[in-house]
């Protein structure tokens, strides 16, 4: 039951709110109660703050804490708008203040030990925090170990941009700094990876700068997969808006990316070398490290998990949810993180009150800009089914092909809507 | 045996913690609105508020997205994931909320 940590090793990161859940004894409870119990989130990003922040609306004496070592997040979603000059990048950043206002303790710590037979996590200041369950949402690690010569030092040359940030940036500068008639490439990996459409709204938003700025210029998709999310929208939608501009090469047509040269901005296929201007290397993923480190991975690399509870089917009382967990059919994206932490933090309060969570449905919903008004979407609705997160028959699927460019700018407008709404609900 | 599991734990549940819990659970596929619904104050968008709508509305919506007689966008392919008695709950739920 000891909760080690000093008030000390908390300074500046919301005192008060340490207070309230190190130190419950300080205010007055009923003589009946129980020890409130404790649940440890670890990754602030739309899996993890929206899960504490559910916890705690669901059953407010929760002592819930976030461990999330970054004081800004910087969303994933419309960071392709910002690489394509539509957006600031401030516009994707948000803080964690109104969290911890909430009675959240967020802890300014990456963690970095988790003893799931303790029940501890371990953070890199050295502090310990207990759990009576814990929630992982750490969302995904690039794999610097799977594309020969794609480290984090070549990072810094040939940007991902699969975390929104610095790369966002630096991918940015790059492409205002090519000279017309340059060549742009982007590598895509094999599923399962973060956001499945975004290489393909990338193209399109990076192809949309170019047309109006350097129109010469080319865009090279290099896959290793033969299909791909809407891929048929995408497709229409490069025809139709940017003709010319945008070739995918798939996966039977030698798309495979095996190595990278940093030094000479080259990628390297089966088929042939391409030498781009601007080379935009997306690598394989798996979850982000601390599942490792808590046992929750299989050797795929990625979470398997109960799909009423999220519960690891591998580490009891740790739960997974987002981007690092295996949800069968639901996709890796931040709408599905959301909609997973509220029906996993209902699912934790009603355990830990000793009931037995129902059976839940999620939905989630994605949508891609072709143009800055021209929106396409998936959408699925999933239920568990054979240990999996299946897909609702005859649910789902994504926008018409045939509709007209008023349906496609009701896209766009509601694309928007949903970031500015989900990211009010999880930081606002 | 199971009936005193239960009971018990109802007991330790009216003991331990009001009941805002259980009435405010959302029913399978509730929590995932707010995603685009806004669950917070009325905002300056596109998509509506759909907490203290009235429940035979929302049904009536869903149900019209479900069967195609009611445009839309991306409800139809989602309204087509729920069945009546599911779609009930989540309107009643949805209009109970604040």
């Amino acid at each position: 039951m000891s909760y080690r940590i000093s008030r000390r090793k908390f300074c500046g990161v919301g005192a008060a709110a340490v207070t309230a859940s190190t130190f419950s004894s300080a205010f007055p409870l009923p003589a009946f109660a129980q020890a409130a119990a404790r649940v440890v989130v670890i990754g602030g990003g739309f899996g993890g703050a929206s899960c504490a922040r559910a916890l705690k609306a669901i059953d407010p004496k929760l002592q819930v804490t976030l461990v999330e070592p970054n004081k800004t997040f910087t969303a994933c979603p419309f960071s392709n708008n910002v690489i394509a000059g539509l957006r600031s990048i401030e516009a994707q950043q948000f803080g964690y203040d109104k969290i911890a206002a909430g009675g959240v303790t967020v802890v300014a710590q990456a963690a970095t030990a988790v003893d799931a037979t303790a029940r501890t996590v371990g953070l890199a200041d050295g502090a310990t925090l207990s759990y009576d369950r814990l929630v992982l949402s750490p969302g995904v690690d690039l794999r610097f170990d799977a594309l020969q010569g794609y480290d984090e030092a070549a990072a810094t040359k040939m940007p991902h941009a699969w975390k929104a940030g610095e790369q966002t940036l630096l991918l940015r500068k790059q492409l205002e700094a090519m000279g017309d008639g340059g060549l742009v490439v982007i590598a895509a990996p094999a599923n399962p990876f973060r956001c499945p459409p975004g290489p393909y709204e990338r193209a399109c938003l990076i192809a949309h700068y170019l047309k109006s700025k350097k129109p010469r210029s080319k865009l090279l998709i290099l896959d290793a997969k033969d299909t791909f999310s809407k891929q048929r929208l995408f497709q229409n939608a490069w025809k139709e808006l940017y003709p010319g501009m945008v070739e995918w090469v798939s996966l039977s047509q030698g798309g495979k990316v095996n190595a990278v040269d940093p030094a000479t901005n080259t990628l390297i296929t089966d088929f042939g070398n391409h030498t781009a201007q601007v080379a935009n290397v997306i690598p394989p993923q798996r979850a982000g490290r601390i599942a490792e480190i808590a046992g929750a991975t299989d050797k795929t690399g990625w979470c398997a998990i109960d799909p009423v509870t999220f519960e690891s089917k591998s580490a009891p009382n740790i739960h997974v949810i987002g981007d690092a967990c295996l949800a069968g059919a639901m996709p890796k994206s931040a709408f599905s993180a959301n909609a997973q932490a509220k029906v996993c933090a209902a699912a934790i309060a009603t355990l830990l009150s000793g009931g037995t969570p129902a059976t839940p449905k999620l939905i989630n919903t994605c949508y891609s800009l072709a143009a800055p008004d021209y929106g396409i979407s998936v959408a699925g609705v999933y239920q568990p089914k054979n240990g999996l997160l299946a897909d609702v028959e005859g649910a789902g699927g994504v926008s018409p092909a045939d509709a007209p460019r008023e349906f496609r700018a009701r896209e766009a407008d509601y694309a928007q809507s949903w970031f500015s709404t989900v990211t009010a609900e999880v930081f606002g | 045996m199971k009936a005193l599991r239960v009971a018990v734990a109802v007991a330790t549940v009216m003991a331990s913690s009001p009941p805002v819990l259980a009435a405010s659970e959302p029913p399978p596929g509730a929590a995932s609105c707010s995603g685009c619904h806004t669950s917070g104050a009325a905002a300056a968008s596109s998509v509506s508020r759909l907490y203290g709508r009235n429940a035979d509305e929302i049904m009536t919506a869903m149900t019209g997205f479900r069967d195609g007689s009611l445009p839309a966008t991306v409800m139809n392919r989602i309204a087509k994931g729920f069945s009546d008695d599911e779609l009930r709950a989540i309107a009643a739920w949805l209009a109970a909320q604040k």
